[in-house]
């Protein structure tokens, strides 16, 4: 029952917490659950579609397609976030100033929240069909089956309530700051999910491979529960290599750079 | 559009790793009843080689090492390749994730 509920934490934590940060960075926003549950929604529906179709996946273009279909949703999922924190960076300013005026709030035209939701939806997707696809393992045969189940339960409550902890926290700060911090959070997000992509490809043998650069699994293991939610939020890696650094630099940079380019064609004002 | 383009790359990338993929020497897993056989393989180090994992069981199970960075889902009565970059010569441990308790192998490069 525990192994279960472990497996189901470490494939749900990752979505749960790209949910929790989109779900704090649009505070204020009317009608985001709609927006955001209708991401997760989408995001489960194709879940289980991909599920079922992951032996077809996993032999597309000569055995590599599991990897090109993981790389392609990590990087559609970085580019939404990155969409969102350029648009954030240029409008923040005056989204803030609404918002702080009492018990406003702005429509999701004021703050597009397609991006977000997207986002939502891709991380639901690629997570969740791992899920599923063991969830249905397990229905499908064994002893033990109902501890098992009742494990996997476990594990995506488990995966929620560390959501749950980092959103109240984050709403622990003030409005004014709120946004430039989920904004750095999105930023290092992105970052940590394109290396994961190249990861990917280089499984896929479309980047060739090196050796790690370091090996920092003695001091906190990447498969730890704490080395888990550091590699969702900021990409930790215990044994990075050169791809792996690169792309995670090279997003950081360019998510960065387009903020700071969005943030000067602001308009002069208020 | 960024989508699009994105498929497109990704299209060209995996074309030319096909190209890339010829001359890469092949190695077999089975797995079945959640144990991996064989339990060690022994593979030239130092140069690049291409695992192709066949799950006889009717359950998926997930390839997964975090010695050689590798995970993969194979799903029932089906198989995968998966690539492993030139190893140095040593033992490196993978697991059959969701049946970690019987599904255990390892990857000797010499």
């Amino acid at each position: 029952m525990f192994s279960s509920a472990i497996i189901v934490f470490r494939e749900v934590l990752e979505a749960a917490l790209v949910i929790t940060i989109v779900l704090a960075a649009t505070q204020g926003v009317l009608k985001r659950h709609l927006w955001i549950s209708g991401g997760v929604a989408a995001g489960l529906a194709g879940a289980v579609l991909i599920a079922n179709l992951a032996e077809q996946v996993s032999m597309a273009f000569e055995g590599t397609g599991q990897e090109l279909f993981n790389a392609a949703i990590l990087f559609s999922a970085v580019a939404m976030l990155a969409w969102h924190n350029m648009w954030m960076s240029r409008h923040a300013k005056t989204l803030v100033a609404h918002l702080k005026q009492v018990g406003s709030s702005v429509s999701s035209g004021e703050l597009p929240m397609y991006f977000l939701s997207t986002a939502v939806g891709l991380a639901v997707l690629r997570e969740g069909s791992e899920v599923v696809l063991f969830m249905h393992g397990i229905a499908a045969g064994g002893s033990d089956n109902g501890s098992l189940f009742t494990g996997g339960l476990l594990g995506l409550a488990a995966g929620c309530a560390m959501g749950a902890l980092l959103y109240f926290g984050l709403l622990r700060i003030p409005t004014g700051q709120l946004f430039r911090i989920t904004g750095w959070l999105i930023l290092f997000l992105a970052a940590g999910m394109a290396a994961s992509a190249a990861g990917y490809l280089v499984q896929a043998g479309v980047i060739a491979g090196s050796k790690p650069l370091w090996n920092s699994s003695g001091l906190l293991s990447q498969h730890s529960v704490a080395g888990q939610i550091l590699h969702v939020l900021i990409g930790y890696q215990d044994r990075p290599t050169a791809v792996h650094l690169s792309f995670y630099l090279a997003t950081l940079v360019l998510i960065g750079a387009g903020m700071q380019l969005s943030k000067k064609k602001e308009p002069a004002q208020a | 559009m960024i989508r699009g383009l994105m498929t497109a790359a990704i299209l060209t990338l995996a074309a030319t790793a096909s190209n890339a993929m010829a001359e890469v020497k092949e190695f077999k897993i089975v797995i079945k009843d959640h144990m991996f056989e064989p339990a060690k393989l022994v593979v030239p180090a130092g140069e690049k080689v291409k695992l192709l994992v066949i799950n006889q069981d009717a359950t998926p199970e997930e390839f997964e090492s975090y010695d050689l960075y590798r995970e993969k889902v194979v799903a029932g009565n089906s198989q995968i390749v998966i690539f492993l970059d030139p190893m140095d010569p040593g033992e490196y441990s993978y697991f059959g994730e969701f049946h970690e308790a019987t599904a255990q192998g390892k990857i000797i490069a010499q």
